[in-house]
Parts: structure tokens; sequence; C-alpha cells
């Protein structure tokens, strides 16, 4: 079980490797934290490298697009492009379990997400981290560690997501059209509505919206990840904004990545039983 | 001998489509058995349910005596090998890390990849990605893939098509090899001519129905149909007069002799007769071919069906 979970795990990394994906998401995520940094402070009036704090911060609202998308694009065709080209019918007629099938892919998509997002954000984070003389402050990388980790964790969420996708449509270009719609709603149609609520309940916002609102954030895995690193951080609080909301204090940081970890969690399983019902 | 698939009152529907009704079939070890029947004659359909990748709608599938879904599936599964029809592979692949990876999935021997490698003769495109793989070439990587881990039972799904006469008599000649070894082997084919010297024996699938199953001798038997033999240097007429009259013989002239068509149970008493006849020249005997029997048997189902 472990051994063909295994095998098609390094297969899927390998796939990763051989067509550039990995290179090219390790390349984007260390180009965009240290152009940020770089960049970040020329609204003021200046260029040169921002502290490696504000540069979190940033980076965050940025990677909060970004992530959702590079997952999504890596992981909807895995079920259904097998199944186009021909070889989802032979994986079936081999001795090993569907579940195994699924969960090896997901192990192989995971790595490449985590790789690209530790060497790249991690060799950008050294960077500046130089140039801002802030290489010992041990407070510093632990929040830092944090913003790779929860990276990491969104980056899994939208694979598991994009996994539902694949094993529910019969062509690849149906996933596509419902990755990108996922997408969407989840980077931008969510909040607005959220937004929208907020304001047509202006009266309630003083009492009710401070116990409900940071609960509501948690139905949105972009925005768990948007609290947990924007509320976390001192000088974030300024551009948190909706999110600020629940910067209350409702949320803990703790409680905060065991929602993206159920995030990933809850998109799996049901990916993984529809897959074991799937006829092709 | 024991079955070593054993089909009994198979049915599948797909919603109302009904692709399969009641077929019972018993393949024993062995033997090399063709699946024939038209496109959506239920012969995909019948391989998915051997290898338990469709839940039939009644009727059961063992193979060595096991059912091939849930527990048993992986270890049934582990004794077949499978060649989809048009299967594509990964075209980023080599051909070899493609063997490789199916032998991993498969818990089969590595040395058998370079063996196979050598046997379906790819040895020298191992290296090369295999988008750049001809059909053929696909077709005997995929032939290689089924027979990774020495499979008792192997299903191939229109193996043959898309290959040219020196191709496909390979391709044979392979399956033969592996049938001659224990294996038993069931393809599937609308491409009739030449398919019969490869198989031992077939079963027709026409709308989902088993129509016939045996070998090809019993067939033509059961489809009563006639042998039609050559008489070259024969007139009409003398000594020939005979058969003339009689309603279940004909006989007709021809460019070079006469042509008679009779029942195949008169066959040796026809010729027994045309030994004698003056000017003969020569004999050819024409018993029916596959393409009339398969015809045959298409054409009684379809009046049974309707």
């Amino acid at each position: 079980m472990i051994a063909v979970l295994r095998t098609i795990a390094i297969k899927e990394f390998r796939d990763g490797l051989r067509n550039q994906w990995v290179i090219a998401i390790t390349a984007v995520f260390a180009l965009l934290a240290v152009g940020l940094a770089y960049f970040g402070p020329a609204a003021s009036g200046t260029v040169g490298f921002a502290s490696l704090a504000t540069t979190i911060v940033s980076l965050a609202s940025l990677a909060v697009f970004l992530i959702p998308l590079i997952a999504l694009l890596l992981a909807y065709d895995t079920v259904v492009g097998e199944q186009e080209q021909g070889t989802l019918l032979l994986l079936f007629s081999y001795p090993i379990g569907r579940t195994e099938l699924l969960l090896g892919k997901f192990a192989g998509h995971a790595l490449i997400m985590t790789v690209a997002t530790v060497v790249g954000f991690g060799t950008a984070a050294v960077l500046i981290a130089t140039f801002t003389h802030e290489l010992g402050s041990l407070e510093l990388w632990r929040e830092f560690g944090y913003f790779i980790v929860s990276a990491t964790l969104l980056g899994w969420v939208f694979i598991a997501i994009a996994y539902v996708i694949s094993v529910s449509v019969a062509e690849k270009s149906t996933a596509a059209g419902l990755a990108l719609g996922v997408w969407f709603v989840s980077v931008i149609v969510f909040d607005l509505g959220l937004l929208g609520v907020l304001v047509a309940t202006r009266g309630a916002v003083g009492t009710l919206g401070r116990e409900v609102f940071p609960y509501l954030l948690l139905l949105n895995p972009t925005d768990v990840f948007r609290v947990a690193n924007l509320v976390g951080f001192e000088p974030a609080r300024n551009y948190a904004g909706l999110v600020g909301i629940a910067a209350g204090g409702a949320l803990s940081l703790g409680a905060l990545s065991a929602a993206l970890v159920a995030w990933v969690a809850a998109p799996l399983a049901l990916a993984v039983w529809r897959f074991g019902r799937k006829e092709i | 001998m024991t079955a070593l698939l054993k089909i009994d009152g198979l049915h599948k529907r797909y919603g109302e489509v009904r692709a399969l009704a009641d077929v019972t079939l018993d393949l024993p070890p062995g033997e090399v058995w063709g699946l024939l029947g038209h496109n959506g004659a239920g012969k995909t359909t019948l391989m998915k349910l051997a290898l338990g990748i469709l839940h039939p709608s009644a009727g059961r599938v063992e193979i060595l005596g096991a059912a091939p879904r849930g527990r048993s599936g992986r270890i049934v599964r582990r004794a077949v090998g499978y060649l989809p029809e048009a299967a594509a592979f990964y075209g980023e692949l080599s051909g070899r890390e493609v063997l490789r990876y199916f032998q991993r999935l498969k818990d089969a021997d590595p040395r058998q990849v370079e063996e196979l490698l050598v046997e379906v003769d790819l040895a020298a495109a191992a290296d090369r990605r295999v988008k750049t793989y001809s059909k053929g070439m696909r077709q005997r990587l995929g032939l290689a893939q089924a027979l990774l881990g020495h499979p008792r039972l192997l299903l191939l799904d229109e193996p043959t098509v898309g290959l040219d006469p020196i191709a496909t008599q390979r391709f044979y000649r392979t399956v033969r090899r592996h049938a001659a070894g224990g294996a038993t082997v069931l393809l599937s084919s609308h491409v009739l001519p030449g398919i019969e010297r490869h198989v031992d024996r077939v079963a027709i699938l026409g709308g989902g129905r088993l129509l016939a199953a045996g070998t090809l001798e019993e067939l033509r038997a059961a489809a009563r149909l006639p042998v039609v033999i050559r008489l070259r240097g024969v007139r009409p007429g003398n000594g020939l007069d005979r058969f003339a009259d009689r309603a279940d013989i004909t006989v007709q002239e021809s460019a070079e002799g006469v042509e008679i068509t009779a029942p195949a149970e008169h066959k040796l008493a026809v010729l027994r007769a045309a030994m004698g006849l003056p000017g003969l020249a020569d004999v050819s005997v024409a018993p029916a071919t596959l393409d009339e029997i398969y015809g045959r048997f298409v054409a009684a189902g379809g009046e049974a069906v309707t």
C-alpha cells in the first residue's frame, strides 16, 4: 500500500520537475518576495529592501491570489486528464486501490507546492534578511516560518479542491472552467459578498458582527490564510482591511491552522469518496 | 478443467441503455478467445466488468475463483493483464520509464522490463519519449505492459487496430507464446478477416447478448452455412445432373469451370462424384468464412431480439 502510494507520488513529482512546474513556481515565489521587498517602499518615494515583517504582509496579500491559482492549475487535470488519455482505465485494471492512487497523486502534488513554497519564499527571505540585517531575529523567523507553513497549507487546500473537480467531470475543459470559477469565488466574490452583508447590516455589526464575522471567514480558506498572516503581525493591522475585523482575537493562530488543515482534509476526503464510486 | 474466467448471467445497464444482457461464458486456461462484435456490442463493457472496473447490474464474474471487485479484487487483478483500446500512455515519459512505472505498480520483477522491451522489439526505442512512437510501437508497449507480472488472464481490447499486417502477425505470435505458457487470452476485435488463424475459440456479441461461442468448426456447423466447391475444367451437365435438381445444392457455371454450393454434410458426396468428371483440372473447397458465420449469427440475433 505504502509502496504503491510512493511510486505514484514520485511519478507526479517527477512530472512536475519534467514539465518545469516546480522550477517555475519556485522562481515566481522567490522573485515575487524579493521584488515586493525591494519595490515595496516605492510608495514612500524610495526603493530598497523593506524589513522582512513588512514584506510578509504584502507578500501574504499577493499569495492569497497566486497560490490558489497555481495549485488549481497544477492539479485540476490530474484525474480527468488521465481519463482522457486512457491511462486511468489502465490504472484501474492494476492491483492498486483507488484511494492509494488519489492519495499518491496528492502526496506528489503537495510535495511540489511544498518545495516551491519553502525554497522560493525561503531563499527570498534569507536574501532580504541579509540586506536588512535581520538574520539574527528569531521572532521574525518564527513569523516567516508560520507564513511559509500556512502558504503551503493554502496550496494543499486548493490541490484538494482541484481533485474534487477533477474526479467529478468527464472533460478537461470543464475541469479548467470550474477551477477558474472556484478561484474567482474564493479570492474575490466571497469577500465582496461578506462586505455587502457587512454594509447592509451596519446596525448589527457592532453587536452581532463581532461575534459572527470571524467565523464566517472560516468558510473561505483564502480568508483563513489572510487572517492568520495579517492579524498576527503588528505592522499588518493597517493593511488588514476586511479581515481586520477578525483581529479582535476571536481566532487564535492554532484555531486558524486547524481550520486550514480541515480545509485540506475535507475536500480530499470528498474527492477520494467520489473517485471510489466513479465509473468510466 | 476449471474455468479461469467465469462469467455467469452477467447484465449491465447504464440507466436505460442495456449494454450487456445475460452473458454466460467460461474460459479455460491456455486458450485464446476472440471476442467479436460490432462497435457498441458490449465487448469493452464485458472486459471492464471482468476487471472489476464496473459493477455488474446482475450476475457474477470470477477470475481464478474470486471476484474482481472488493477485497479480493487486488489479488485477482495481479493475475490479469489488460490492454485498453487506443491507450495513449504518458507521452512525456520514455517507453522504459512507462514500463518501469507500471512494473512498480504491479509489483512485478524489475528485470522483466528489459525482457519485455526485447520481446516486443522496443529495446532500441526504449529511451525515446512515447509521444514520438508510431501507433504500432505504442500498441507493442501496451502489450508489454499487459504482460508484466506474467498474468494468467490477458484481456486485449482491439489490440490490432491500426497495425499493419506484419505488425499484426508479430503481435499474435507474442500472444500465442503466452497462451502456450498457460495464459488465457480474450481479445476483442471488430476486424474479422485473419483473426480465425490466431484464436482457438470465438464468442460473438451482438446488442449486448452472447450470440454464439465455441470453436470455428462448432460455429460453422451450428450456423449451417454451405461450403463452396470449385471444380476447374469441368463443364456443367455431364455427371453433375444428379445434383442439379436438388433444392439444397446449386451448380453454377463459372469462368474456369463450375461452382457447387452445398450443405457442409454433403461435401464429401459432392467431391466423390466430382473426382470422376472428365476434364477436371483442380478442386478447391471453401468452407464458410468467419465473416459469413458472424453475419449469420448477428442476423439471427437481430431477429431474436426484435
